[in-house]
């Protein structure tokens, strides 16, 4: 491997990581979007409930 | 992406403006370090991963410092946000931290023939990856446990203490590792000034782009914590409804909805 591809290598991988680790907290926000519409799904449906009662 | 709230739903309004501007501090890094500053006499070329590798060992060391700071605040105040800012800190520590070692040990290949040597700065650092995966592999297998936070706050404060020796090893040891910014003789290493403006643009770029990343994961953990004692208060007013109790139950709603 020359020299070039060192450096080449080095800022690959920084952006990469980088990359990685915003998809990842996009996964995580992703999962929280999805468990705050089952938190409004369970809350309306004890809203019918109550409303019926 | 937007979510219903018309927010991005990486994070809130503020997140897109701190991203764009990362992507604009780290894009005129990259031109200074590719295009404007000259290449070094003696390494040549390789020596570009320098412009990267210092600013990403500042950010480590300010991100588990932070640790630190925040681990302490949570023992004194018991506050359950510092234990959040503690938790996003180490993660995005860990990221840098690693990505010193990665880009140091592909600069010390073709400078120094190897791609690792049990070099005091070298092995400090590696003991402080450790001590934050170690902090991480806690909070993730003890997630449950309430004592966790306390638990991770002691390790994050006693493994910050491996920081300041990183700092002065190689003042205190004999090593191979060099002292750019400030040499063993107290000067300061680089001598042409275009070197020095595009470490200083490298600096602000990883910095920013540090603290867009922690401000995404902190938000994420709070609002992960928030949904979860929603969660638990609903359970409980599935549990006292199901008891027959639709008048008390109307009375928390009509709280819940204000």
């Amino acid at each position: 491997m020359d020299n070039l591809s060192y450096l080449f290598a080095a800022y690959s991988i920084i952006f990469a990581a980088v990359a990685l680790y915003v998809i990842f907290l996009w996964r995580r926000q992703t999962l929280l979007d999805s468990r705050l519409r089952s938190l409004e799904t369970q809350l309306s449906e004890i809203r019918d409930g109550l409303a019926k009662s | 992406m937007k979510n219903r709230a018309g927010q991005n739903s990486i994070g809130p309004n503020w997140a897109s403006w701190f991203g764009l501007l990362t992507v604009l501090l780290v894009s005129w890094a990259l031109f200074m370090v590719f295009v404007y500053v000259p290449t070094e006499a003696e390494q040549g070329i390789v020596q570009r991963i320098f412009y990267f590798h210092v600013p990403c060992a500042w950010v480590a060391f300010a991100a588990f410092g932070l640790v630190a700071i925040a681990g302490f605040f949570y023992l004194r105040f018991g506050q359950k946000i510092w234990d959040d800012l503690a938790r996003a800190a180490a993660e995005t520590g860990m990221l840098f931290c690693s990505l010193v070692l990665i880009t140091g040990s592909l600069w010390a290949r073709p400078i120094w023939g190897t791609w690792w040597t049990w070099d005091s700065r070298l092995t400090t650092t590696l003991v402080l990856w450790l001590l934050y995966a170690a902090y991480l592999m806690l909070r993730a297998m003890a997630e449950e446990l309430p004592q966790v936070g306390r638990l991770a706050a002691v390790v994050g404060i006693v493994a910050a203490a491996d920081i300041p020796v990183i700092v002065i090893s190689v003042r205190l040891w004999r090593t191979i590792h060099p002292a750019v910014i400030i040499t063993r003789q107290g000067r300061h290493g680089l001598e042409d000034p275009r070197m020095i403006a595009t470490l200083l643009v490298a600096f602000a770029a990883v910095t920013v782009l540090w603290i867009w990343l922690l401000m995404l994961r902190f938000s994420i953990l709070r609002t992960a914590r928030r949904l979860t004692e929603l969660g638990g208060g609903l359970a409980e007013l599935r549990a006292r409804l199901s008891e027959q109790e639709p008048k008390r139950g109307r009375q928390i709603l009509d709280l819940q909805s204000r």
